[in-house]
């Protein structure tokens, strides 16, 4: 709810400041807007359907056990090793995020896989050697995955 | 039916399985069907009510704000506001990390140094401003805060780490 609110005061300044500086560009600004949500609106929902169908298959119980605050070294690992492999829009893994937070996923562990998925990419490895040399795209991916589990860490001691 | 048809109603296949499915679970009291759609309507909602304001702010951003504009002043600017140039492109941009590559060859033909380059990787994996918006939407503000104050030194850090180490090492990007 408070989200909401957030978001919309926020297009509401933003567009109310853009209109008073130029029309033009905020009609623009606002279609833009409006294609980027079509284009995103079905598969979002198809993600959607698919996110409420894993919720009900995989017992909260288990979500606890494996990613939970209680579940330590070893959530954090599963959490880092599945962000690092998959390759997932954000705007796929983040309704999957807060899922897994509602049945009992801790803040941290959910840090950890969504930071990985961001900045650790194992599958586009090959494409990303093509482009810095094996040495340097190997290192990169490496120091991500220190930093997302420092994050990780931050972000249980802090939430 | 031929193929364009199809390809044009391919799309909606699976939200008219899951509405037929919902609607079943209703008149025949099937329980687990009625908890999946029930949980479905609540994201649903969830995300009604920010999705389609977040793309409005992006769109007003990427009018007022675009991007070869910035493109134009890498390279040149060093220290701080190097930084901040390559951190602000990055937040504009949209997509998964392998599209950032050949926006980083375009800084390395350019001129930008290493640090910046690997800044901008950073940047851009974790501060684009769509994805941060739905990172608000929905793990919170508070969440979104922490990981990103939290990221930003640590990537900054990656940057000059990778300079340092890459120095004298005839460092190159290629165009793929």
């Amino acid at each position: 709810m408070t989200n909401t609110l957030i978001f919309i005061s926020v297009s509401a300044l933003t567009g109310l400041v853009s209109f008073l500086l130029d029309r033009q560009k905020t009609i623009s600004g606002f279609k833009k807007g409006l294609k980027m949500f079509k284009n995103i609106v079905m598969p979002f929902l198809n993600i959607l359907i698919l996110v409420s169908l894993l919720l009900f298959i995989v017992p909260p119980q288990m979500i606890v056990k494996y990613l939970g605050a209680g579940s330590g070294a070893i959530g954090f690992m599963i959490a880092a090793v599945v962000g690092s492999i998959t390759l997932v829009p954000g705007f796929i893994s983040y309704p999957i995020a807060s899922g897994l937070i509602k049945q009992g996923a801790s803040y941290s562990t959910v840090a950890v896989f969504m930071t990985t998925l961001m900045m650790v990419g194992i599958v586009t490895l090959p494409l990303e050697i093509r482009y810095f040399g094996k040495r340097v795209a190997v290192i990169r991916n490496l120091l991500n995955l220190i930093a997302a589990v420092i994050i990780g860490i931050l972000i249980g001691m802090i939430l | 039916m031929t193929k364009t048809h199809f390809q044009k109603i391919k799309p909606y296949i699976w939200l008219a399985a899951f509405a037929f499915f919902s609607a079943g679970s209703f008149v025949f009291g099937f329980d687990p069907g009625k908890t999946i759609t029930k949980s479905f309507v609540e994201s649903f909602i969830e995300m009604i009510t920010f999705i389609p304001f977040l793309f409005i702010i992006v769109g007003l951003f990427d009018v007022w704000f675009p991007k070869e504009k910035i493109e134009r002043h890498i390279g040149q600017d060093s220290g701080i506001k190097g930084i901040f140039t390559v951190i602000i492109l990055a937040m504009l941009q949209a997509g998964p990390l392998y599209g950032a590559f050949p926006v980083a060859y375009i800084l390395y033909k350019k001129g930008a140094s290493v640090k910046n380059i690997f800044i901008y990787l950073g940047a851009f994996s974790t501060l684009k401003i769509p994805m941060l918006g739905i990172e608000i939407g929905y793990l919170g503000l508070n969440f979104t805060l922490a990981r990103t104050l939290i990221a930003l030194p640590l990537f900054i850090l990656t940057g000059y780490f990778m300079e340092w180490y890459l120095k004298g090492k005839n460092f190159k990007i290629n165009d793929v």
